[in-house]
């Protein structure tokens, strides 16, 4: 844990000075009053005029401060707190379809399993390979012609409606609802494909031990022998697996903010790679690798507590 | 299925090769008396919010996917096989040492840190497969490693050190021809995810810059006029899930010929 923090420091910071020229350069050149003694005063209060390693070692001793500087954009506020104040949307949109995923791929994935073969399983396979190929901003963008453009049952843009303060609390929590069902939706879409099929294989793979055979033996019904003992087995790597998923949630979560103007993590990280803000994008990069991190550990912590074999050892 | 795959890479091949050929119009004449016109005779897939004809400008955007496709696909195995095979051969502290990185590596969301990356760099073309191509080594590098770790222990590698053969030909000549067949299908699996992750970057105006077309940056287009041109959003996306779809399915069917234990699973 503790050494993948400090790599993921070195990565964020040799990221951060791959950049050709001074970060200070962009200030600087667009103004033409800015003269060879307030270049330097700005390069002094980015530390820039230090050695490599004293700016890390300067950079680390603020990060344990979560103190991430100051955002180059108009209003120079703190990068933390333009972060955190929308971390909570990002995970929240994540945290929900990560649960629509797993209700939909578990069920799908155990009978196509069980009913190996049949219609079903052949149907979903089709799905899992579409479903593998699709490039989810380009669905987006199909379900908005469908839904906002041609339908015109769901708003496609932002949260909330122009008139949301004006809303009663229900109509307002209904409001919310339909903005987010796109972006939901297509954010769990892309897990869904993989989950399912590992669940299968994972099904597949459980069937065929001898503890089933026991089960059966032992003249338990079929239903017990699946619902019961194969699926408890089979379910237990699929923790690790959304352990896995959470960058890639995180990832696409720039996407689907952007396309739906959802006000997240993703729709700033992306607004401050257009812009350059140099402090933001390094902030959010060192975040995104944290918050997998954790759900890392999270997952091995679950896995630990839920398999009784990992536990003794 | 895989020959259906296999069908359509091959297709594609023949599109990008014969682009100048098979395009109907140039893809970047600029007409503006015919500014999103709906697929009609003259223009199958319509035209764009220049005028410019969308089949053409999807013709020569196949070029442009391959390239990023196999370029990027290459950084990543050659960098990949490279670490993979030091690290599963040598063992130890290399072995830890690369793991580690592999293992910090992955914590970073893959789209994050190429965005970081290109928000550095110049958005062109050789940045995007290059960037694509640093940040898709790790699964590579497990996969050849996890080769090298049971090959290195079996009798023609003792052999061949017993008749003098040095570290550098056990590895490149014996092991890693034996390890060819995981990176094979990872390759062909990874030219598909390049695809798939140039188009989201052309599409988010950060990838292939216009006026060099690509799918991703015809899909922007088509978001911008989301309400009056169906067209611009259908096809190229169509273009973009039949091409991974085709390689996808070709991986898929390399890995079972290789290696029949996995069949149907």
């Amino acid at each position: 844990m503790i050494p993948l923090l400090f790599g993921i420091t070195i990565i964020c910071f040799v990221v951060m000075h791959l950049a050709p020229g001074s970060p200070t350069d962009l200030e600087t050149q667009l103004n033409p009053r800015a003269s060879a003694d307030y270049r330097e005063r700005l390069r002094a209060m980015y530390d820039l005029d230090k050695p490599m390693h004293e700016q890390y070692i300067l950079w680390i001793g603020k990060l344990v401060t979560l103190d991430l500087g100051m955002s180059f954009s108009q209003d120079r506020r703190p990068v933390a707190d333009k972060i955190f104040e929308r971390i909570p949307i990002t995970i929240a949109i994540n945290v929900i379809s990560m649960i629509l995923i797993m209700a939909i791929a578990i069920p799908i994935g155990v009978l196509s399993a069980v009913y190996r073969d049949s219609l079903f399983d052949k149907i979903t396979s089709v799905f899992v390979f579409v479903g593998f190929a699709i490039p989810t901003f380009w669905l987006a963008l199909l379900l908005m012609i469908l839904f906002g453009v041609h339908l015109g049952w769901l708003p496609i843009s932002g949260i909330r409606s122009l008139n949301f303060e004006y809303l009663p609390p229900g109509t307002a929590f209904l409001d919310l609802i339909k903005h987010l069902i796109l972006p939901v939706l297509l954010s769990a879409f892309g897990g869904l494909a993989g989950l399912s099929r590992y669940m299968r294989s994972n099904m597949l793979e459980v069937i065929r031990q001898d503890y089933i055979m026991t089960a059966r033996a032992k003249g338990l019904s079929e239903r017990v022998v699946i619902y019961k003992h194969a699926l408890r087995n089979a379910l237990l790597p699929v923790i690790t697996i959304l352990g896995l998923s959470i960058p890639g949630l995180i990832g696409g979560s720039v996407i689907f903010e952007t396309i739906f103007a959802i006000p997240g993590m993703g729709q700033l990280f992306y607004m401050s790679v257009m812009s350059r803000d140099y402090p933001l994008v390094m902030g959010i990069l060192f975040i995104g690798a944290v918050l997998t991190l954790l759900g890392n550990l999270f997952a091995d912590v679950s896995y630990a507590l839920a398999d009784p074999r990992i536990r003794v050892s | 299925m895989a020959l259906a795959g296999g069908l359509v890479v091959i297709l594609l091949f023949a599109v990008s090769v014969f682009a100048p050929w098979i395009a109907p119009c140039d893809p970047n004449q600029i007409n503006l008396q015919k500014v999103l016109m709906p697929p009609s005779a003259d223009h199958l897939f319509g035209t764009d919010q220049l005028g410019r004809d969308v089949l053409s400008r999807m013709i020569w955007g196949a070029r442009i996917s391959l390239k990023v496709g196999f370029v990027a696909t290459g950084i990543a195995i050659l960098i990949g096989t490279l670490l993979g095979a030091v690290s599963g051969y040598y063992g130890r502290w290399i072995d830890t040492i690369i793991m580690r990185f592999v293992d910090i590596m992955l914590c970073f969301p893959a789209f994050f840190l190429i965005l970081a990356v290109v928000a550095l760099l110049e958005p062109s073309i050789w940045n995007i497969m290059l960037i694509i191509g640093l940040t898709g080594w790790m699964g590579i590098t497990r996969l050849v490693r996890a080769d090298f770790i049971s090959l290195k222990e079996r009798d023609f590698v003792s052999a061949a050190r017993a008749i003098g053969a040095g570290d550098l030909r056990i590895i490149f000549v014996h092991v890693l021809p034996n390890a060819m067949a995981s990176v094979l299908v990872a390759a062909t699996l990874g030219v598909a995810g390049a695809i798939l992750t140039e188009s989201a970057l052309s599409f988010l105006g950060i990838g292939v810059q216009p006026p060099t077309p690509s799918w991703g940056n015809i899909l922007t287009a088509g978001k911008d006029n989301i309400d009056i041109a169906w067209w611009l959003s259908l096809y190229p996306g169509m273009a973009i899930l039949i091409t991974v779809l085709g390689y996808n399915l070709l991986g898929e069917g390399i890995r079972d010929s290789l290696d029949p234990r996995l069949r149907g699973s």
